[in-house]
């Protein structure tokens, strides 16, 4: 039941895109259309999990048994450059199909902030490992879910009359907030 | 004079927030408040204008092929040290900002000026350019602040101006980050267009 909650509390009422705002380049990049959103998305969900999965290990076996917390902002982000680049090499290797899915996506992630920001936040909260992978599958989830609704939306708006000063960035970003608006809604929900 | 232009270009003509949409996540993050904006903003400008200096004197002896990890380790070492004087000098702070201090590290702004001026230009001309990317930063986040605080608390930095009840609470919750800069992108859009 712990879990569930956690899960749900990272997937829709902190919702990492529309409330956390954690992730916006990517949010705003490359949701112009819908099946660009699908390969970034798996691979977040992908990278993400693994992410956090080291990072918590690389801090509670290495950082804190030598006190070294301070270095973790040095170690989280030269670990996650690390392992996708190694995640890169062996997908194109041995998985080739999983490889031309998320292909381009996967270096880009390396800068995603929302990848560093959960390897942080897992520890902030105190997770254990279980916690921790839950919170990071339900994080990607819910960046997922946002992406993918917004690919639509944006799609739609392609043919739709916008006025001149709004063609482009700032309508998405009307957009976004009514979709924040709606992702506000779930405040409350699990206690939260 | 081409010291003054690269102080100068950052702040208007090459703005990283509005102008080329970098670093937008702790924009829309912080600038709920405009003290939380100016905490923030000191703290981009204390790492970029750093991080430049010594990427600047330290670029002729970095090995071309190992350069964005070295950069990396300078910037989230000046990224520690700011994190740790905010944790024990400016606590409330410190518990605001939250997870985006230690996310400056993956900030665009810091490693796209590394990378396109520092490494390529004399340490002076790079730490003006630092100042002057970091002046551009202040002016839109602390802008959006302000705006935000006024049409949602009633107050700026702290002082109330109206009655906190009339405000409109919602441009200090998350859709009003989004509302903001939105409309704002669209008034620089019409504003560029006549003066053209």
């Amino acid at each position: 039941m712990e879990l569930f909650g956690i899960f749900f509390a990272a997937f829709l009422v902190n919702n990492i895109l529309l409330i956390r705002f954690l992730a916006l380049c990517s949010f705003f990049g490359v949701s112009t259309k819908v099946e660009t959103t699908y390969g970034m998305s798996f691979a977040v969900i992908f990278v993400m999990t693994i992410a956090s999965a080291v990072s918590w290990l690389v801090y509670h076996f290495i950082l804190g048994p030598f006190h070294l917390e301070f270095l973790r902002t040095a170690a989280f982000i030269l670990t996650i450059a690390a392992l996708v680049q190694l995640v890169e090499l062996y997908l194109k290797k041995m998985v080739s199909g999983l490889y031309r899915a998320m292909g381009i996506y996967l270096p880009l992630i390396t800068t995603n902030c929302a990848i560093l920001a959960v390897a942080f936040l897992a520890i902030d909260y105190r997770y254990d490992f279980v916690q921790a992978m839950v919170y990071s599958l339900g994080v990607s989830s819910g960046y997922s879910l946002a992406i993918i609704m917004f690919a639509f939306v944006r799609e739609r708006m392609m043919l739709a009359p916008i006025p001149k000063w709004f063609q482009g960035y700032p309508i998405a970003f009307i957009t976004a907030a009514l979709m924040s608006l709606a992702f506000l809604g779930f405040t409350g929900m699990f206690g939260l | 004079m081409s010291l003054w232009k690269n102080f100068n270009q950052g702040i208007l003509k090459e703005n990283p927030v509005l102008r080329l949409m970098i670093g937008l996540c702790p924009v829309l993050a912080v600038s709920n408040s405009a003290i939380n904006a100016l905490g923030m903003s000191a703290a981009v400008a204390f790492v970029l204008t750093c991080s430049n200096l010594v990427v600047a004197a330290i670029r002729r002896i970095v090995p071309d092929e190992i350069r964005i990890p070295i950069f990396i380790i300078i910037i989230s070492t000046f990224v520690t040290i700011s994190d740790y004087v905010m944790q024990a000098f400016t606590p409330d702070l410190y518990k605001a900002l939250g997870v985006f201090v230690p996310l400056i590290v993956v900030n665009c702004i810091i490693l796209g000026r590394a990378e396109a001026f520092a490494y390529r230009n004399p340490v002076l001309n790079s730490v003006l350019d630092g100042l002057g990317m970091s002046l551009g930063f202040t002016v839109a986040l602390v802008s959006i602040g302000v705006i935000r605080e006024v049409l949602g608390a009633g107050s700026v930095f702290g002082i109330t101006l109206f009655n906190p009840a009339a405000a409109a609470t919602i441009m200090i919750l998350p859709p009003g980050a989004f509302i903001t800069i939105g409309f704002l992108m669209a008034f620089l859009n019409k504003l560029e267009n006549k003066v053209q």
